[in-house]
């Protein structure tokens, strides 16, 4: 079946397999931001927006996407960049292989809430999981982000 | 007052940091040759069975079904997959596919397809008659039992660890100074107690996954999620018996390892797929298979009998160990050993005597390897907890007993080699949490009034920061042609920020900044050898071989700036910005000597250095937690967990507190959350991660981490590791406070709510 998405702002045609995936055709798209770590819903590596509203790209038919507008960290580079830096001191990013589904997870929080408090961050982010950090120098990273934006 | 520097001890961001936040593709799956061939396996549905009959033939003619080998296609040389120096101590046990599968999830045949969906309807379509025969499930019953889990005639051990495949043992052990049996005898108590930690996953969120192809040379190009290079270079040789000259193994940014890619999970399947088919081919391991066939914690029990005087001194420790290596002997004898070495030099201060015997037994189930903590988080669980119910009988606060008792600056440690402690802060580390988490008022027990008790625990923890006189390290530095600096080493920056840490002792040693030192690791063709990122031994052997390499590199320096000075080389200095006549006080730039050394020269302006450790020196921790426990339903709020961690100068403050915090995180999951069940036919339960309870971040209440310096004299700029030791206190410091809030001892972790709703209060 063929399908149409406007993925990070462009329009995108492409003959698709009714059971195929929006992760794996995201990443067929050279969105390799996207990524999987668990296959059940549980981990939040593969979020992305669909019309703005973040969703896990492992739980979505492709075909479901169709008409409708997806955005990978790919095209929100600009708007990541102001804050990914404040995880970066953190050191909160290593190994980095849960970073894109947190990262844009963090801005979809931001644009629904500008100032959460650190219950709000963390039940927000609840199923984005991190084997590495320990969560507390993401949540420094944020907070840290959003004391800056306060001057 | 403590030396300050410009590189090093600063909290300097990663190298690789805007990269992977803004989620650029570095990973093995992102880089794989788009017409990679699908690897898939299918496995065994039993724990022990032979492989009586299989028919391929349908499968193989699934469009895009490309080729299914079985085991008669492979090579018959049995091979061990665990990272470690040769010769290894881990058993040669393994076949790529072995007519003899021995346990659930044990491959059977491999399938390469064009395409995943191929590659999974071949493998519904493949016929395999299994003769089932009974397994070895319970590992307290494996010693000399009459099914052996390996009872193939080629069964091989290159060290005398004590193994033998006809009694199912991996290794036995004994070790120990003094008479432990006068000295208990001697004391006013006696602690006995056993506990049981089971077979935790890494569960690292990059799952195992390699990719494979001929390179421009027709040489075998691998690509791979791991810690290990070096080392999978010579297993994927002696595996699929072709040279190592023929095998170039590199790593890119790694998702995570935890231990758990010190061993060659998967990287035999596509490189014996590409050797066949000469085709690139890439296997990408499900969670399920990471969960299921992957390289978890060795399950362990272990007995501990703790003597002590009534006021407290403690005298003697006796541990008899018990460790499951499951269906392969990977890192079996290895990790065995840490349940001794890294908890009876703890109570160095204390102890006069101390004995340690083990047994590592095949079972018939998913294999163990190597996990953050290796046998020291198993060890420190029974032994910090065993302490703890001492202190508890004897009425002793657990912080001041362990005053009593535990190893200080400039002891000899009789448990730990007769080593030194020459930079030991663990007085401090106890001191200094104890004041910032408010000891003296969390240690009591508070009813909260609602149903809910708050109370706290405590546990000390020690590991290593290296194996040594095995472990080594190779570092090279070059001078580039506009003054900076490349540093090539062989260590792998599995998300810790080696790289960078590395790079930091580069700068710090050439007076340059850390952004003009450029770092590259690791590639068996391009790095010089590293017997890779584990044992705790990155910072410390790799920082090491980096300094060597940099005061190699700067005499070669002086010797260009001596030529172009016009003066002898002993009249010169190097002084980070150039080389400097000593004499006159004239100076050549860095960047002027790098392009004199590119015209007519002829000294190497690189330097390549290796190191060795004959020492292992011990990082130390003390870990405090406070919970909030519903007496009714036994669940279990962790409110704060805080550290205090020698792990001699942190290079990088920053990565030192992510490492603390990350393996807190773990070692609270393995207190509390991740639980390990097999069905009565040895299949794993907790196959994915809704049922594989990692903590979420809505679970390990807030962290506080701080430092307690040292300087250890033999490590670079008076480091230790850190990335290791990190993961040991949550399991007894929990289990502690449990006990103060119910009265009940858990000795088997995870603890979960239905244990300690049901569990009765202890006469």
């Amino acid at each position: 079946m063929e399908i149409t998405v406007k993925l990070n702002g462009r329009s995108v045609s492409a003959l698709i397999e009714p059971d195929l995936l929006l992760i794996d055709f995201l990443r067929a798209q050279g969105c390799l931001s996207v990524k999987r770590g668990c296959e059940t819903a549980n981990c939040g590596l593969c979020t992305v927006l669909m019309d703005d509203v973040p969703v896990l790209s492992c739980s979505v038919l492709a075909a479901r996407a169709h008409g409708h507008s997806i955005t990978t960290l790919e095209g929100l580079q600009t708007e990541a960049a102001d804050f990914v830096g404040f995880i970066a001191d953190q050191g909160a990013e290593q190994c980095g292989f849960c970073n894109p589904g947190f990262v844009m997870n963090t801005i979809a929080l931001l644009r629904e809430n500008p100032d959460p408090t650190d219950d709000e961050i963390r039940a927000y982010l609840a199923g984005n999981l991190c084997r590495c950090s320990g969560y507390e120098g993401q949540l420094r990273g944020i907070r840290n982000y959003l004391n800056s934006r306060k001057g | 007052m403590e030396k300050q520097y410009q590189n090093v001890n600063h909290a300097v961001r990663k190298k690789d940091a805007m990269q992977l936040l803004l989620g650029k593709g570095v990973f093995v799956d992102d880089l794989a040759p788009r017409d990679a061939l699908t690897v898939k396996l299918l496995r065994s549905p039993h724990a022990n069975a032979i492989v009586e009959s299989i028919n391929a033939e349908i499968a193989k003619k699934v469009p895009g079904v490309v080729d299914v080998f079985t085991w008669e296609d492979v090579p018959q040389t049995r091979f061990a997959i665990a990272g470690q120096t040769y010769p290894e101590p881990s058993p040669y046990d393994r076949l790529i596919l072995d007519r003899h599968v021995r346990y659930v999830g044990d491959p059977v045949a491999i399938i390469a397809a064009e395409n995943e969906k191929a590659a999974l309807k071949a493998m519904k379509l493949i016929r395999v008659k299994y003769q089932v025969l009974p397994a070895v499930l319970d590992y307290h019953t494996a010693k000399d039992n009459e099914i052996l889990v390996h009872d193939e005639a080629d069964w091989e051990l290159l060290l005398p660890v004590g193994g033998d495949n006809r009694r199912n043992l991996v290794s036995v052990d004994e070790m120990g100074h003094g008479d432990v049996e006068a000295v208990m005898a001697d004391c006013d108590v006696v602690i006995d107690r056993t506990y049981h930690t089971k077979a935790c996953q890494q569960a690292m969120m990059e799952t195992f996954r390699t990719c494979t192809q001929l390179d421009r040379y027709g040489r075998l190009h691998v690509i791979s999620s791991t810690q290990i290079v070096f080392h999978v270079r010579r297993i994927l040789s002696r595996a699929l018996g072709i040279p190592k000259s023929r095998i170039r193994v590199e790593k890119p940014r790694i998702g995570g390892g935890f231990g758990a890619k010190q061993t060659a999970v998967c990287e035999v399947y596509p490189a014996f797929v590409t050797v066949k088919t000469g085709r690139p081919a890439k296997l990408i391991f499900t969670r399920e298979e990471c969960q299921t066939a992957g390289s978890p914690r060795h399950e362990m029990e272990l007995r501990v009998r703790l003597g002590a005087d009534r006021d407290g001194h403690i005298r003697a420790l006796d541990m008899t160990v018990l460790s499951n290596t499951g269906a392969y002997g990977e890192h079996g004898s290895a990790t065995v050993g840490l349940t001794r070495e890294k908890t009876a030099p703890l109570y160095t201060g204390g102890l006069e005597a101390h004995r340690w015997r083990s047994e590592v037994v095949y079972t018939n189930l998913q294999p163990a390897g190597a996990y953050r903590g290796f046998g020291a988080t198993q060890g420190i669980f029974a032994v910090e907890s065993a302490v703890n119910e001492l202190a508890e009988q004897l009425g002793i606060d657990p912080t001041v007993i362990r005053e009593k008792n535990m190893v200080r600056e400039g002891m000899q440690m009789p448990a730990y080699y007769d080593n030194m402690a020459n930079a030991c802060a663990l007085d401090r580390c106890m001191s200094h949490c104890r004041e910032m988490f408010g000891w003296e008022q969390r240690y009591p027990v508070r009813d909260m009034g609602n149903g809910k008790v708050r109370a706290a625990g405590v546990a000390m923890a020690m590991q290593g920061s290296c194996i040594p006189d095995i472990d080594m390290a190779s570092a090279t530095v070059k001078l580039s042609d506009d003054g900076t600096y490349n540093l090539i080493h062989g260590a792998a920056d599995m998300g810790t920020g080696s790289d960078t840490i590395l790079s930091q002792i580069a700068a710090e040693c050439m007076g340059c900044s850390v952004e003009d030192v450029a770092v590259f690791s690791a590639d068996t063709d391009v790095s010089p050898y590293d017997s890779g990122s584990y044992a705790s031994s990155t910072t410390y052997v790799t920082g090491k071989a980096v300094v060597k390499a940099c005061g190699e590199l700067k005499e070669k320096i002086c010797a260009v700036g001596a030529k172009m000075l016009s003066c002898p080389v002993e009249e010169t200095e190097f002084v980070g910005s150039g080389v400097r006549h000593t004499v006159t006080g004239k100076e050549v730039s860095i960047a002027d000597i790098s392009y004199h050394a590119q015209c007519g020269n002829t000294v190497a302006v690189q330097a390549t250095a290796s190191h060795t450790s004959p020492v292992s020196p011990p990082p130390y921790m003390v870990g405090m937690a406070e919970i909030e426990l519903d007496r009714e339903t036994g669940h279990v709020t962790v409110l704060d967990y805080m550290a205090v961690v020698d792990c001699g100068l942190p290079i990088n403050p920053a990565l030192a507190r992510a490492q603390a915090e990350g393996g807190i995180v773990q070692g609270i999951g393995m207190a509390l959350y991740e639980d390990v069940n097999y069905n009565a036919a040895g299949r794993p339960i907790e196959s994915s991660l809704m049922q594989y309870k990692i903590p979420t971040r809505l679970d390990m209440g807030t962290l506080r981490v701080e430092f307690e310096h040292s300087c250890e004299p033999t490590g670079p700029y008076g480091a230790k590791s850190v990335g290791e030791i990190v993961i040991n206190t949550p399991g007894p410091a929990i289990a502690h406070a449990i006990y103060r809030a119910t009265g009940v001892w858990h000795r088997e972790l995870p603890i979960l709510p239905e244990h300690i709703a049901l569990a009765k209060v202890e006469e």
